[in-house]
């Protein structure tokens, strides 16, 4: 068993004891900005450890007992993060929430952790609670930020953030030596944070992390990338997740660094250009999303532009991650690198927001080689990592030089990996979680006696780097007919990296081959259609078309050829295929709402379509039920056409 | 009907702020106004309803000076109105929003918005091209209120994109936005959510009421969607070929004869 004890510096133990401290060696450097009014409005160390102190102050003033737990619910906003380190301050366990999250939502949350006290962003927010309050018996106080139209509300419960900031600052003689001595109490063991995981399978689950655990991650993830109080990190992820804690209130607090809030949602990508960050965190559909505006827009440039564009970027794509990574490069190609940097890197970079990012990172799933290619040859320093809440964020990451797009990285400092015998992947780190709130039964499920974690993903580590490589969910690796491992999503990611291709289903658990659904990308493949002429009337007659299919099977076929290369998962090339006539929906069920396919939903619902995959037929009628947006219920039908695709013969290692 | 009222929501509607006492208003041969009174008190959303052709766009267009009736006289805060130009009865405090957008396309939404601070700034156009000194400040503060007015609205997204590339309903958002720029007590909505669809006029709801609730505005809007009418207005005019036909709450509206028979037609045979 690992000893957790005496882990963190003496004196920086918890989040009042760091912000203390920032307030005294920053007091002047700005920890949070925020735009409004079209304005950076920014506050310093000292002022945010001055609002937390009056907030923690009202917090006591409205009752909040030692061990209860205050609901966050809103955007990023500084506001918001100063109502969780006040409820740090206050000896209370803060619990962000999914801004977004229905009222059902909200109530399991609310009621599982029995929050007496929830600040709310809004109006919006607040009527959400207000509607559930009744199941709500624990719900005692509500803070909002925002006063507008909260005019009219009975206030016997509801309190604006300034009237109870107002009201700390008013009873300072009395309630300071109250919270001096709360937070006396508080050490490395006392919970930090509890977040719910998102709930892909069954209800949504409390993480309870401790200070050790967000602090030592923390502490240790901001040496791995040498952050310090210079940095700056644009706070746009959910508040309700992990890593969004670890940057907007671990690493920033450990290392000074300042949080920049957008002024809206909408306006993230302007935002992003104005603070220009040096750390910053996107999944990799940003980046996809990103680069298909910028493509779409130099097809749109004029004739020169354009081949100046594809000129740089071609050396880019050459030298580009070998400069990044320190390797040798000759003199000419640095030179024109630099040339163009000057004409095209630099201004490009500019316009992304991406000129200042020193450090930058995606996660959550795999991303696309070439977009990830295309990235670090602008020279932008991108990485991958791998994480969990249960891990306080990081498991492995990249080290700067080591950067790949099919890896995961080395263990992050202070994780020891190991791999069971199903290719199961387990951690065990200062990081690790406390418990699941509630949920003895979970958190021995999780995690053993000896603190390993179980990820639930399969992977290996590459001998010849350290690095880990993950597969797919455990629980959806199967075995093929002929005992061969079956990893769906190895290659339905490989699938979706097409453009052509929003999303990709691999069946062939327990068959003798393998057979796929494909979901075109409408906006990639009516773009083409645009361009070469091809009339179409609907969304079902594209996907139909002749010369889709020609697409896609071309696409299948280079995915085969690189499935076969890897010895363990070529039993997984797709024989057969066809592209799906609707797209697959979360108002359909098909689909979670953070859009990640539910395999074994879509295999029940569309049997007729997998069966015929599986005969010699070449076409398949079907008919199937849709939900609109409203909820109205209607049946679409169509004829699908059912294509063999070429696979590579694999020759068989004989057994020894 | 006494000073004041209290709606049923809880507000408290005070006196009059703008009274038309037999308004006549002709053009030539056609008239379009027919001896029409009825008055909007501080605090409360007036609608002004009717069929097309009903006379509701001249009698906006009476009220902000537009045009100039031939009989009856026009009362604002209890003094009786001379005949003004549309801009000094801007400067009054009365605002409006038009039926067809009227928008400066190729500017910006903040350049838009901030024209209607217009008539409040004083420095000359010397000094505003040298931008020092009082223009500068002028300039700050005119932002400012814009600024807050962006914020209202939820259009930060849109600060400088040009209006013409807009959709029509955030046209309409600006264009609200301009009229409340000028921080009006009286602001003249026309068909605010003419071609709106169901979501985007539930925004513009929401907004019309925040605006009244939140800055305490009194409003004046014409619009034909009933729905909205009924749910967001205290009392309604209803006009038919020039004439009042009908004047109360939307409960009192609805149940009135002459209404009825103006919407869903009389026989005359």
């Amino acid at each position: 068993m690992v000893s957790k004890r005496n882990i963190l510096p003496e004196g920086l133990d918890t989040f009042p004891k760091l912000l203390a401290r920032n307030a005294k060696q920053w007091a002047n450097v700005p920890a949070y900005r925020e735009k409004e009014f079209g304005i950076w409005q920014s506050w310093t160390w000292s002022q945010v450890a001055e609002e937390v102190d009056a907030l923690a102050m009202g917090y006591l003033a409205l009752g909040l007992n030692e061990g209860d737990y205050v609901a966050i619910i809103g955007r990023n906003r500084p506001y918001l993060y100063w109502a969780m380190l006040a409820a740090q301050a206050a000896g209370a366990i803060p619990v962000p929430l999914y801004q977004d999250a229905n009222a059902e939502e909200m109530a399991y949350v609310l009621e599982h952790c029995g929050a007496r006290f929830i600040v709310a962003e809004d109006q919006e927010q607040v009527d959400k609670v207000l509607e559930i309050q009744d199941g709500l018996p624990a719900v005692e106080q509500i803070i909002y930020y925002d006063k507008r139209g909260m005019r009219k509300y009975e206030h016997t419960h509801l309190n604006a953030y300034e009237h109870v900031q107002a009201e700390g600052r008013a009873g300072n003689q009395r309630l300071a030596p109250v919270l001096a001595e709360r937070q006396a109490k508080l050490g490395e063991d006392s919970t930090c944070v509890m977040l719910y995981t998102s709930g892909t399978t069954g209800k949504p689950k409390g993480v309870v992390l401790s200070n050790t655990n967000i602090i030592a991650s923390a502490k240790a993830s901001a040496e791995f990338d040498h952050l310090n109080a210079g940095d700056s990190v644009l706070a746009y992820l959910p508040m309700a997740w992990v890593g969004d804690f670890i940057f907007s209130i671990g690493q920033s607090c450990w290392t000074g660094f300042c949080v920049a809030c957008p002024e809206s949602p909408e306006t993230m990508q302007a935002d992003l250009r104005e603070i220009g960050p040096s750390y910053f965190f996107a999944p990799p559909r940003f980046f996809e999303g990103l680069l298909t505006n910028v493509m779409i827009r130099i097809e749109d440039a004029s004739p020169l532009k354009k081949r100046l564009f594809h000129k740089f970027m071609a050396h880019a794509k050459k030298v580009g991650p070998d400069l990044l990574d320190g390797k040798p490069v000759s003199f000419i190609d640095r030179l024109k690198y630099r040339i163009g940097d000057f004409l095209i890197y630099g201004p490009l970079k500019n316009t992304l927001g991406l000129s200042k990012v020193r450090v930058g990172y995606t996660a959550g799933e795999a991303i696309g080689p070439e977009i990830f290619e295309f990235y670090r040859s602008l020279g932008i320093n991108l990485k991958q990592l791998y994480g969990q809440t249960e891990a306080s964020v990081f498991i492995t990451q990249q080290p700067d030089g080591q950067v790949r797009a099919d890896t995961v990285g080395v263990p992050s400092p202070g994780v020891e990996l190991k791999i069971a015998d199903n290719g199961e992947v387990f951690y065990r780190s200062p990081g690790v979680f406390v418990e699941y709130y509630k949920n003895a039964e979970s958190t021995a499920d999780t995690k053993d006696a000896e603190g390993w974690v179980a990820t639930g993903d399969a992977g290996f580590i590459e001998e010849s780097s350290g690095h880990l490589r993950i597969i797919d969910r455990a629980k959806d690796v199967g075995k093929m007919a002929d005992g061969g491992m079956f990893a769906p999503k190895f290659v339905e990611n490989k699938l979706k990296f097409f453009p052509n291709i929003l999303e990709a289903v691999v069946f062939g658990d327990g068959r003798e081959t393998c057979t796929a659904f494909i979901n075109i990308d409408l906006n990639a493949v009516a773009n083409w259609a645009e361009r070469n002429n091809v009339a179409y009337g609907s969304y079902q007659e594209l996907a139909g078309h002749k010369q889709v299919y020609d697409t896609i099977q071309s696409h299948i076929e280079e995915v085969n050829k690189s499935v076969a290369l890897d010895p363990m998962l070529s039993g997984c090339q797709v024989h057969r295929f066809l592209v799906l006539h609707k797209e697959l929906d979360p108002d359909d069920g098909e689909m979670t709402r953070t859009r990640k396919v539910r395999r074994k939903i879509v295999g029940e619902k569309f049997n007729d379509l997998v069966d015929a995959l599986y005969s010699d037929a070449t076409k398949v009628s079907t008919e199937t039920e849709v939900t609109y947006e409203d909820g109205r219920k209607g049946a679409i039908k169509a004829t699908l056409e059912l294509r063999d695709v070429a696979v590579v013969p694999v020759v068989k290692e004989v057994a020894a | 009907m006494s000073e004041s009222y209290v709606t049923p929501d809880g507000r408290t509607i005070g006196g009059k702020v703008l009274e038309m006492r037999n308004i006549t208003l002709r053009f030539g041969g056609v008239v379009a106004i027919k001896d029409i009174s009825f008055d909007i008190r501080e605090g409360e959303i007036r609608a002004i309803i009717g069929p097309n052709g009903a006379g509701k766009s001249s009698m906006l267009n009476v009220i902000n000076g537009f045009y100039h009736p031939q009989d009856g006289e026009i009362w604002f805060h209890g003094e009786k109105r001379k005949p003004m130009k549309p801009y000094q009865i801007a400067k009054q405090g009365i605002a409006r929003t038009f039926q067809n957008i009227a928008l400066f396309k190729g500017m910006s939404t903040l350049d838009n918005i901030m024209t209607g601070r217009f008539n409040q700034m004083k420095t000359n156009m010397a000094l505003q091209m040298i931008w020092k000194g009082p223009a500068e400040r002028e300039e700050q503060e005119n932002r400012e209120i814009v600024e807050k007015v962006i914020d209202f609205l939820e259009i930060q997204a849109i600060r400088k994109t040009p209006v013409g590339a807009l959709p029509y309903g955030l046209q309409k958002r600006v264009e609200l936005g301009r009229a409340l720029a000028a921080q009006p007590r009286l602001l003249l909505l026309d068909e605010p959510m003419a071609g709106m669809n169901v979501e985007e006029k539930e925004d513009m709801s929401r907004f019309i009421l925040d605006v009244n609730d939140e800055f305490g505005t009194t409003i004046a809007l014409i619009e034909h969607d009933m729905g909205v009418v009924m749910d967001i207005s205290d009392r309604v005019v209803v006009m038919d070929y020039g004439k009042k036909i009908g004047d109360g709450s939307p409960d009192e509206v609805r149940n009135n004869q002459a209404v009825i028979d103006a919407y869903l037609g009389v026989d005359h045979g």
